[in-house]
């Protein structure tokens, strides 16, 4: 049986990234659709992450599929040393689709290989989080109209985020330009700026970050300047404040320019750039949902064409 | 045969697995599971090499490795020859080539990583880079350097 799951996006062809956008598409015309009715979608968050485990589990439930699962590993048998294999082969027994976050960097790989039913991976650990790039990109898309020959601006926590990483990777089909806004230590790793040699996407590197810095931008995707990622502190002390998007600093920039964010954010966007159309943080968040839903439905075999032609909306 | 060869037992049958680097011969022994034969095997360490300044020396009487067994000793000693012996007479030489994938021979670095976490499941390496010796974690993605993993 060919695997359809979905552990990265870095695999997917610029064809199969616009096909699931336009699918997304549809869904956010109309998210309410029978699709999956009679289906039952496991989530299991094998680590607490409610913000994505409650998209999915909407995503699941406004397609008519029933929703069963756990959050927390301590009421499971993995606490009890059950390997994620059987747990996952236990699982595949009432579920037709299992979306999966694990603590462990390469699980949801592993649980594709064992499990007879697709595997969709909602963060392993450090590594991929797809459906946060897809809900990235098509946050783009909607609002650039495209996603070729874009300025996007990665500011903050670069060496960690693992969000910037794969939106990096999967952009390589656009023709991108990317400006890095980072301090010294958390600096975009020489692996991804290899990679965009290699690949020939141009970029930027920037340690300050004010209004000049950010005059071209199209997209400007931020994220969290976190005090644990410093091995010097004093060096936290001295940028903590500098990676933080003020609304006075949107003045001079260009009328298309949104502002992402992967959410919860700490201080690291002003509360005063929520009230400025070019915030876009929470429809981003919404998009998601739309995101998700194409997501499912492409991993359960579910074409865009058998979207289209559903007349079973309610 | 050479000189230094005479200073163990000339082989009939076998292989002769040489050049190991001293420190490497009974990782050697073990990846390629000769503890548990039960042919004759014997094993030459420290010896005088002008390449190595000291090395090692495997005999294994009546056994000839496959392509796949001799490639796992990339991952210690891409230096290793093996000489084929049939009738006492050397009648292939082997060398390591690094295979394009490592399953079951070496550790992730990354304790992070599903591998070193589930029991019962192998590693799964991609090498990325034949010179450079660099491999890519099939689960985890993290690119290590072969120099610096560990054996299972
Ligand atoms: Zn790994």
């Amino acid at each position: 049986m060919e695997n359809r799951s979905l552990v990265t996006i870095a695999d997917h062809s610029k064809e199969k990234i616009m096909y699931l956008l336009e699918m997304a598409r549809l869904f956010e015309e109309n998210p309410n659709r029978k699709i999956l009715d009679g289906r039952v979608v496991a989530t299991l968050f094998f680590e607490p992450s409610t913000r994505t485990r409650l998209s999915f589990e909407t995503a699941a439930n406004r397609l008519g599929a029933r929703v069963i699962g756990f959050t927390d590993p301590k009421v499971t048998s993995s606490s009890k040393g059950e390997t994620l294999k059987d747990t996952i082969m236990m699982v595949s027994n009432y579920a037709d689709i299992i979306v999966m976050r694990h603590y462990l960097e390469g699980a949801a790989r592993y649980a594709s290989e064992v499990a007879p039913v697709p595997i969709i991976n909602a963060g392993d650990g450090a590594n991929q989080h797809p459906s946060q790039t897809m809900l990235d990109l098509y946050s783009i898309y909607k609002t650039q109209g495209t996603l070729e020959n874009l300025n996007i601006y990665l500011v903050g926590d670069l060496k960690y985020g693992r969000t910037v990483h794969s939106l990096l990777m999967a952009m390589r089909h656009f023709n991108p330009t990317f400006h890095f806004i980072a301090p010294e230590e958390l600096k975009m790793p020489e692996e991804y700026k290899a990679y965009c040699r290699a690949q020939g996407i141009r970029y930027e590197e920037h340690t300050e970050f004010d209004e000049h810095v950010i005059a071209e931008a199209d997209i400007l995707y931020m994220t969290r300047v976190q005090r644990e990622r410093f091995t010097d502190l004093m060096e936290y002390e001295r940028v903590k404040d500098v990676y933080i998007l003020k609304n006075s600093m949107l003045e001079g920039t260009r009328p298309n320019l949104r502002i992402l964010h992967p959410l919860p954010r700490v201080n690291e966007i002003a509360y005063d750039v929520d009230n400025n159309e070019k915030a876009y943080y929470f429809q981003q968040a919404h998009n998601g949902l739309f995101a998700r839903q194409a997501l499912i439905c492409d991993c359960l075999g579910i074409t865009i064409d058998e979207v289209r032609e559903d007349k079973l909306m309610c | 045969m050479d000189k230094k060869e005479l200073q163990v037992a000339a082989l009939e049958n076998g292989t002769v697995i040489d050049h190991i680097p001293a420190e490497k011969v009974f990782t050697v022994v073990s990846l390629l599971g000769l503890q548990d034969m039960k042919t004759p095997i014997t094993i030459g360490a420290n010896l005088e090499s002008k390449k190595l300044g000291r090395k090692g020396i495997i005999k294994v009487a009546d056994r000839f490795f496959t392509d796949e067994e001799i490639s796992r000793l990339s991952v210690v000693a891409s230096s290793v020859k093996l000489n084929i012996i049939r009738n006492y007479e050397v009648v292939e030489k082997k060398t390591v080539n690094m295979p394009d994938e490592l399953r079951g021979i070496v550790r992730c670095a990354n304790p992070k990583c599903i591998t070193n976490n589930e029991p019962g499941m192998d590693t799964l390496f991609h090498v990325v880079d034949k010179e450079q010796g660099r491999l890519k974690c099939h689960y985890c993605e993290k690119t290590q350097q072969i120099e610096n993993v560990k054996l299972v």
